[in-house]
C-alpha cells in the first residue's frame, strides 16, 4: 500500500520543483500584471495604494494614436520578416539539399547569427548604418551615388531593422527546412523521378506538400518569436525616428519606465499576450489536427 | 540535373554558398576588426583595410581584472570588469537550475500518467510563448515590493529559470521520448528506484539533449537586456545593460564598444562551433518529427 502511494506520489514528486518555480516566478507575475491593468499605478506607490480604474486602460489604448501606431508596425514588421523568411530560407533549403562535402561546417556557420547577442547584433548593425563610417554608404560612396539615410529616415529605418531581422533569423528558417527535406521517405521522392517528374515538380507536388506540416509550425514559431524581438531595435533605433520603428515590446518598455504609467503597460502587455495566446492556440490545434490526420491515414493503411 | 550527380556541382552553386558564408560571417568579421583598431582609425576615411590591429580597446574594457596596469588608460572605469563577472554568475546559475528542474519536469511528463499531467503539459506549451517584455511590469513590481529581490543575483537568476523552464522542458521532452523504455525496466528490474533510474540511467543517455538545453538557457540569460536592466542596480549589473547604457546618440567610441560587443560575442560563438550538432538537433526537435 505504502509502496503504491509512493509510486502514484513519484511525478509529482519530479515535477515540483518546477511547478513551484513557474508558479512564482511565471504564473503569479502574469496574473498580477492582469490585476494591475485594471489599475492607475505608478511606480513609486505601492500596488495596495494605486487605484482602480476598471477598464479605462484598455479602452483609452484602443482610442491611443501612438499604441495603434505601434500596433500596425509590429504587424508589418513581423508579417514582412516571417514571409521573407520563410520564402528565402526554404528556398536556400531547397537548393542547398544536395551530397556535398562540409554541409556540416556550413550549417555551424548559418547559427551563429542567431547565437549572438541580440544587444549585439543591435551593435553592429548600427555601426554598419552609421551614416559615414558604416560599411554600406562607405560602399555607395565608392560607386559614387547617394548616401542612404538608413536609420534616420522613418522609412528606410524600417525597412534596416527588416533587413537586420532577415539576417539574424533566416537561417532559423533554413536550418529547419533542411531538416525537414532530410527526414522526407526517400520512396515518394524515387517513385517521382522514376515517373519522371522533373526538379520543379518534385518540389512543387511532392517535396513543399510533405514539408507543409513543418514549415507551418516553423512559421507559426518564428512569428511567435518575431514579436519577442526588442533589443536589436532598442540598440539600432529606440524606435525612432518618431515612431517608425517602435514595436509594441518597446513601447511597454517606454510607458513603464519613461512615462511611469504601470497600469497602462499593463493593459498593453496583455494586448500582446492575447494575440500570441491566439497564435500558439492556433498552432496547438493544428499539430492535433496533422496528429490526428496521420493517425487516420496509418490506421486506413493497416486496414487496408 | 538529377539528384545523383553528388561529386559534380555547378560553379553557380558554389557562388551562392561562398556569397551565404560572407554574409553571415562579414558582420562578426567587420565586428572583430573594429574591435582592433582606435577610434580615430574608425573614424578616419582612410583605407579600411590597412590599419595596425591593437589590443587597446580590450585593455581600456578590462582594465580592473588584468593583471598589469595599461599604460593608455588614464582612468580605468570598474563597470565592464564588474558586470562581465556578474553575467558570468547569473547565467551560469540559472543555467544550472533551470536544466535540473527542468529534465526532472519533463521526465514526469513522458513517463508517467498522472492528474493534472495535461494542464501542466499545456501551461508548459503556452508560457512558451510569453515575451520578456510582458514580464517586465509585474516582475519590477513583485521583485521590489514582495519578494525583496530586486538588486540581487539571485532575484535575476529567478526570473531567468522560470523564463527558461517552459523551453527546457519542452526541448527535454522530446528527446526522452527516444530513450528505450526497456533500458528502464531493465534497471527498475535490477531494483533501482524512479530517482536511481532517472539519475543513472535516463539522464547519460540524454546527454545531447542536455548540451542543447543548457547552450539555450545559458545564451537568454547571458544574453537578456530588459529585465536586468529594470532589476539590477548599478553593482549587480550584466554586460548587455552596461553595453546599452554607454551607448549614446553622438560621439560613440566604437572601438571600445566594439570590444565590449565581442567579449560578450565569445562564449556563445565558442558554444556553437563546440556544439553545433546539438544545437541543430535541439533547433529541430520541436517541428520536426521523425
Amino acid at each position: 500500500m505504502t509502496s503504491a502511494g509512493m509510486k502514484r506520489m513519484t511525478p509529482y514528486m519530479f515535477l515540483a520543483p518546477a511547478a513551484a518555480i513557474m508558479a512564482v516566478g511565471l504564473l503569479y507575475p502574469i496574473g498580477y500584471m492582469v490585476y494591475a491593468s485594471f489599475l492607475d499605478w505608478n511606480p513609486s506607490q505601492l500596488i495596495s495604494e494605486a487605484e482602480g480604474v476598471g477598464l479605462r486602460n484598455y479602452a483609452s489604448l484602443l482610442g491611443d494614436a501612438s499604441f495603434l501606431e505601434s500596433t500596425a508596425v509590429t504587424l508589418k514588421f513581423s508579417t514582412i520578416v516571417v514571409v521573407t523568411e520563410m520564402v528565402v530560407g526554404v528556398g536556400l533549403a531547397l537548393l542547398l539539399d544536395r551530397n556535398i562535402r562540409g554541409v556540416s561546417v556550413l550549417r555551424t556557420i548559418f547559427i551563429l547569427p542567431m547565437m549572438i547577442a541580440p544587444i549585439v547584433v543591435g551593435l553592429m548593425w548600427r555601426y554598419m548604418y552609421h551614416p559615414s563610417v558604416g560599411i554600406f554608404n562607405q560602399t555607395l560612396k565608392g560607386w559614387g551615388l547617394e548616401p542612404v539615410p538608413w536609420l534616420s529616415d522613418a522609412d528606410w529605418a524600417l525597412a534596416s531593422i527588416i533587413i537586420a531581422d532577415i539576417w539574424q533569423w533566416t537561417p532559423f528558417i533554413f536550418i529547419l527546412a533542411l531538416a525537414a527535406l532530410q527526414s522526407l521517405p526517400r520512396s515518394a521522392l524515387e517513385a517521382a523521378r522514376i515517373d519522371g517528374a522533373s526538379g520543379w515538380q518534385q518540389i512543387v507536388h511532392i517535396k513543399l506538400p510533405l514539408m507543409m506540416p513543418v514549415l507551418v509550425v516553423t512559421g507559426l514559431l518564428r512569428l511567435i518569436d518575431s514579436f519577442k524581438v526588442l533589443e536589436v531595435i532598442l540598440v539600432m533605433t529606440n524606435g525612432g525616428p518618431g515612431l517608425s520603428t517602435e514595436i509594441l515590446s518597446l513601447r511597454i518598455a517606454r510607458t513603464a519606465s519613461e512615462f511611469r504609467e504601470l497600469g497602462v503597460a499593463a493593459a498593453m502587455s496583455n494586448y500582446l499576450l492575447l494575440i500570441l495566446l491566439a497564435l500558439t492556440v492556433i498552432m496547438f490545434v493544428y499539430n492535433k489536427v496533422v496528429d490526428a490526420r496521420e493517425a487516420a491515414v496509418r490506421q486506413a493503411a493497416e486496414e487496408a | 540535373m538529377s539528384n545523383r550527380t553528388h561529386e559534380r556541382q555547378n560553379p553557380a552553386f558554389y557562388a551562392l554558398i561562398t556569397v551565404l558564408v560572407l554574409m553571415s560571417v562579414g558582420p562578426i568579421y567587420l565586428m572583430l576588426t573594429t574591435s582592433l583598431r582606435l577610434n580615430v582609425d574608425v573614424m578616419s576615411d582612410a583605407s579600411a583595410l590597412l590599419f595596425v590591429p591593437t589590443l587597446q580597446n580590450y585593455e581600456t574594457v578590462l582594465c580592473n581584472v588584468l593583471w598589469y596596469e595599461p599604460a593608455h588608460v588614464g582612468y580605468c572605469d570598474p563597470t565592464f570588469g564588474r558586470a562581465l563577472g556578474n553575467s558570468l554568475i547569473i547565467a551560469l546559475i540559472s543555467t544550472g537550475i533551470t536544466l535540473v528542474v527542468g529534465c526532472m519536469a519533463a521526465y514526469a511528463l513522458v513517463r508517467f500518467r498522472f492528474m493534472g499531467r495535461g494542464a501542466m503539459s499545456l501551461t508548459t506549451l503556452m508560457m512558451r510563448m510569453v515575451p520578456p517584455a510582458v514580464l517586465l511590469v509585474p516582475v519590477f513590481g513583485i521583485w521590489t515590493f514582495q519578494y525583496h529581490l530586486d538588486g540581487t543575483h539571485a532575484g535575476i537568476i529567478l526570473v531567468y529559470v522560470a523564463m527558461n523552464l517552459p523551453f527546457v522542458i519542452w526541448i527535454l521532452q522530446s528527446f526522452i521520448v527516444q530513450v528505450p523504455i526497456q533500458l528502464e525496466e531493465a534497471a527498475r528490474i535490477d531494483g533501482a528506484n524512479a530517482l536511481q533510474v532517472f539519475f543513472l540511467v535516463v539522464l547519460p543517455v540524454i546527454k545531447p539533449g542536455l548540451a542543447a538545453a543548457s547552450i539555450f538557457t545559458f545564451r537568454i540569460a547571458w544574453n537578456e537586456f530588459l529585465i536586468a536592466n529594470a532589476l539590477l542596480d548599478r553593482n549587480s549589473r550584466t554586460v548587455p545593460v552596461t553595453i546599452v547604457n554607454s551607448l549614446t546618440e553622438y560621439d560613440i567610441d566604437w572601438g571600445v564598444i566594439m570590444a565590449t560587443g565581442m567579449l560578450l560575442a565569445v562564449p556563445p560563438i565558442i558554444f556553437t562551433f563546440v556544439a553545433s550538432k546539438q544545437i541543430i538537433t535541439g533547433m529541430t526537435a520541436g517541428a520536426v518529427k521523425g
